[in-house]
């Protein structure tokens, strides 16, 4: 399995980045670590004619506090977010996830931006950038554009990022001490995509509180609110809300409703008893 | 075609490839050397883990054209690796291998788990190792290997530890 013939360029900068993009019409893609685009290109699953290659971009390595805001460039790799080589502002969500990401020589060369950007729904970032509604900073030949993950995603491996546009990082707000979050997935074999993702989160500071579940054949189902979030939580209410939000996800194949109901009720279970959860 | 110029093994290697040619065919094909194997060619089964920058890598997902300045170790650059002769004598003492194919990159994989997670226990050796695929399935004898070299480090005294140097 050999990938089509294209060329690889290395961006000198991401405004250069975005140039390339621009001069290749549409049959370029940017390249980070290549460890979802890799695999793509050698099954043939994706043929361009340029790699546009951003991986090596120090503006795009950086991770940093802005006031209240953790500032996350495109090209930190999953090992790094995983060693903690970057400020917690998420109280661990951010490292426990990303010690679940694939394997450890993938999360060494794999990047956040990149994940995003593929936008598989299996994909760890995928859910929790939804699950914290992140925002995404993207560069275009207009400039900067921040935009919610929510509206990032449009489907399966597809995004709102025009073709000559980059992810340049992502945003979060700091959790607030009283925040709890918990994370739970299903895989069939440690690192391979996961099978189900449930996950939730509560901020009773910053009035957040939000449930999802993840890994569909479509982009992972927000509910929010501290009312629904309840529901969810209820022993009298769970099952009801747990049915209408697989309904309403379409999800009609009793084996995924159960699998994902169970990520949910183990995430949900896990916000109960402690501030940060993963398995 | 172009010449691509890379840090192998200490050296610097160069050869011509086309930019769609990943690390790993780059390296048997136009580098002669061939102890990185190649499975699945799409990042799943580990055979043809290296270490690029001192971390190990999949070289089928990653194209040789974006590794220039990088600094790649192929399993022949740890000929001379204190840790990785005192992993190759517990790969032959716990029979860690029958047809070797999985082995290159079993073993920069134990020798990351060895040195990043000193503490690591059966489990967590297991759970490392779910990147490598070993279809002999002598994954028993191979997390025996490791659980001996990680147990070595733990109790030897700095100064008598044959498997000290990382």
């Amino acid at each position: 399995m050999k990938a089509a013939r294209f060329e690889f360029v290395r961006a000198q900068d991401a405004t250069d980045a975005v140039r390339r993009l621009q001069a290749a019409g549409d049959d370029a893609k940017i390249c980070g670590g290549s460890q979802s685009l890799g695999a793509m290109l050698n099954l043939r699953l994706v043929q361009v004619a340029q790699l546009v290659g951003v991986g090596h971009l120090e503006s795009l390595k950086t991770a940093a506090m802005a006031g209240d805001v953790l500032r996350i460039g495109a090209a930190v790799t999953h090992a790094r977010i995983e060693d903690g080589d970057l400020p917690d502002a998420t109280a661990g969500l951010l490292p426990a996830v990303a010690a679940n990401i694939a394997y450890r020589a993938v999360r060494n060369r794999g990047t956040l931006g990149g994940s995003l950007a593929h936008a598989d729904p299996a994909a760890d970032w995928v859910s929790v950038m939804c699950l914290l509604d992140a925002t995404l900073v993207l560069l275009g030949p207009d400039g900067e554009r921040r935009m919610a993950a929510s509206n990032f995603f449009l489907g399966p491996f597809t995004t709102a990022l025009a073709p000559d546009e980059i992810v340049l990082a992502v945003e979060l707000r700091r959790f607030s001490p009283q925040a709890r979050w918990a994370y739970r997935k299903v895989c069939r074999k440690p690192g391979e995509f996961a099978d189900a993702i449930g996950a939730a989160w509560w901020d009773p500071v910053h009035g957040q509180a939000r449930a999802l579940i993840g890994a569909l054949s479509s982009m992972p189902y927000v509910v929010e609110g501290a009312e629904a979030l309840a529901a969810l939580q209820h022993p009298a209410t769970q099952t009801a809300a747990i049915d209408r939000m697989l309904d309403d996800a379409g999800l009609d194949d009793a084996y995924e409703r159960e699998v994902h109901a169970e990520m949910l009720r183990q995430a949900l279970a896990d916000l109960n008893t402690r501030r940060g959860a993963v398995p | 075609m172009k010449v691509i110029a890379l840090h192998v093994n200490g050296q610097v290697v160069s050869a011509a490839s086309e930019d769609r040619t990943h690390l790993a065919d780059h390296l048997r094909e136009h580098c002669g050397l061939t102890a990185t194997h190649l499975g699945c060619e799409h990042g799943v089964c580990g055979a043809c883990t290296l270490e690029i920058d001192g971390a190990p890598a999949r070289s089928c997902i990653t194209f040789a054209a974006t590794c220039e300045g990088a600094k790649i170790r192929t399993l022949e650059g740890f000929e001379h690796d204190p840790l990785m002769a005192c992993l190759r004598d517990a790969f032959t003492a716990e029979h860690a291998l029958q047809c070797g194919y999985c082995t290159p990159g079993m073993l920069i994989t134990a020798r990351d788990i060895v040195i990043r997670l000193p503490q690591a226990d059966e489990a967590r050796i297991r759970l490392e190792l779910a990147g490598n695929l070993c279809r002999c399935t002598g994954y028993r004898g191979i997390v025996r290997a490791i659980a001996s070299v990680l147990a070595e480090r733990r109790t030897a005294s700095p100064a008598a530890k044959a498997c000290h140097a990382a």
